[in-house]
């Protein structure tokens, strides 16, 4: 199981594409293995994996639109898009 | 109704300058006069975006014998695909791949036969390896992510540690070490390929530990060489489930190796619409979901992780593609499998491969 610290820094990975697939009207990544359907909070938690917030960053970023959005629920939604290869973190 | 494919493997052409003996491509080539025009395949392109394909993976043969390449990319890339050219890197000069990926080529697939010049070349029948090396190079100054895939086989698998190695210098983020399966050209070239028990069990170790060590950094995916497996390896995420494939004349397939069946009717672009064809057609809907099985996979709980294995291969080796993928120790044929092991790991006279060309 990856592991993603607080004050990790997320980055989407070269090569992986985020888009809005109008035919099943939702997110999704591409990348060279593959697709991911991705639910609205996925979406955005994504969208700001920017190489300059941090988990913790995205949180906040996140709390004013979302209620209740845990800095361990982005770290542990960010560790699934690492094992996926969506993701990089660094530090 | 069928859930939408995510994929299109679009076989642009099945012309190549290498002559690989295990190509998955069948040994009736497509020739050039029966090719789709560039007016069909941007058709084509538009349908299977419009039926939910959000990546196109161009391949052949060699995409980048199709002059039309650069045309075809753009506009995969404007219907907002994730364009995945796949090449054997001869032909791919630094400003062709600079203009195609300003185009929309998002990642490049480049084929390795071997770990050595001497290795890859035999594989290949051609002076390729240099040109590979260079391709990869160029992809690498281009920025685009580089897989390297490459083809396991009696030939070259004492060379895991180097075909590793190589595509670890290549840049590679990606390696895909597939063991050769056992259709079309390689079907015909299996005394030649069909790996020995002690390679696989010196080799298995290597790719483990490689897997391990370069975590993080160059992913490596491994399949099994099914033969020598208890079980069959999964077909794709099942028949007619994620992924199409249209073949260089238009022939849409529901696996690349689907024309070995004889007995399926296969539909063609110029007569259908993807959609009416992923959704309705016999050979589509033929080994969609479970029903289709009977004993030992109906009431196996396996059904769900391997989907019964190879239809293909099912039907070759038995003559019925709905059977118990044979190469599965479940299966009554299993023993036409250990006899193909016995009599073709070692033969007392290894013939000589044959070299894929176009008749
Ligand atoms: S396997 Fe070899 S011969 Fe077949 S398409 Fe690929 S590079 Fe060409
Ligand atoms: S019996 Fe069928 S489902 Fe079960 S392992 Fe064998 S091939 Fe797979």
């Amino acid at each position: 199981m990856t592991v993603v610290a607080l004050d990790a820094v997320p980055r989407i990975r070269r090569g992986v594409k985020c888009t809005y697939d109008q035919i099943r009207s939702a997110h999704v990544v591409l990348f060279p293995e593959g697709v991911l359907v991705l639910n609205e909070t996925a979406a955005s938690v994504v969208a700001l994996c920017d190489g300059v917030r941090s988990i913790g960053d995205i949180a906040v970023v996140l709390a004013d639109s979302y209620d209740g959005v845990e800095p361990s629920d982005v770290a542990e939604l960010v560790a699934r898009m690492v094992e996926r290869r969506v993701v990089d973190v660094d530090g | 109704m069928a859930e939408a494919p995510f994929g299109l493997l679009a076989e642009l052409t099945h012309r190549c300058p290498l002559q690989c003996g295990y190509c998955s491509n069948p040994l009736e080539l497509v020739r050039r006069d029966a090719e789709l025009s560039t007016e069909d395949w941007r058709r084509v392109f538009d349908q299977a975006r419009s039926l939910g394909c959000l990546q196109i993976h161009l391949s052949g043969g060699e995409p980048l014998l199709r002059p039309d390449l650069p045309s075809l990319v753009e506009h995969a890339n404007s219907l907002g695909c994730y364009v995945n050219l796949v090449t054997s890197g001869v032909g791919l000069s630094r400003e062709r791949l600079h203009s195609l990926a300003s185009l929309g080529v998002d990642h490049v697939q480049l084929s390795l036969q071997d770990a050595t010049r001497a290795g890859n070349d035999r594989i290949a029948g051609i002076k390729a390896f240099d040109r590979k090396v260079e391709a990869a190079s160029f992809v690498l100054d281009e920025g685009l992510p580089l897989t390297v895939n490459t083809v396991l086989h009696r030939q070259n698998l004492d060379n895991i540690a180097g075909i590793i190695a190589m595509a670890e210098q290549m840049g590679a983020e990606r390696l895909e070490l597939a063991n050769t399966q056992y259709y079309g050209w390689a079907l015909r070239n299996r005394a030649v390929l069909l790996p020995t028990r002690e390679q696989l069990a010196v080799a298995d170790p290597i790719v483990a530990a490689a897997q391990e060590r370069l975590r993080g950094r160059m992913e490596i995916v491994y399949v099994i060489a099914d033969y020598h497996e208890a079980h069959p390896k999964p077909c794709m995420y099942g028949w007619g489930a994620r992924q199409l494939t249209v073949a260089p004349n238009g022939d849409v397939l529901p696996c690349p190796a689907a024309t070995v069946i004889s007995s399926l009717q296969i539909e063609n672009v110029r007569d259908s619409s993807l959609h009416d064809i992923w959704h309705h057609s016999p050979s589509f809907n033929a080994f969609r979901g479970f029903e289709w099985m009977r004993d030992p996979c109906r009431s196996c709980p396996r059904k769900e992780i391997d989907f019964g294995g190879c239809r293909c291969q099912a039907f070759q080796l038995t003559g019925d593609a709905a059977a118990t993928d044979p190469v599965c120790s479940l299966s009554p044929e299993r023993s036409t499998v250990d006899l193909i092991l016995e009599t073709e790991m070692a033969p007392a006279e290894v013939p000589a491969m044959a070299m894929r060309k176009m008749r």
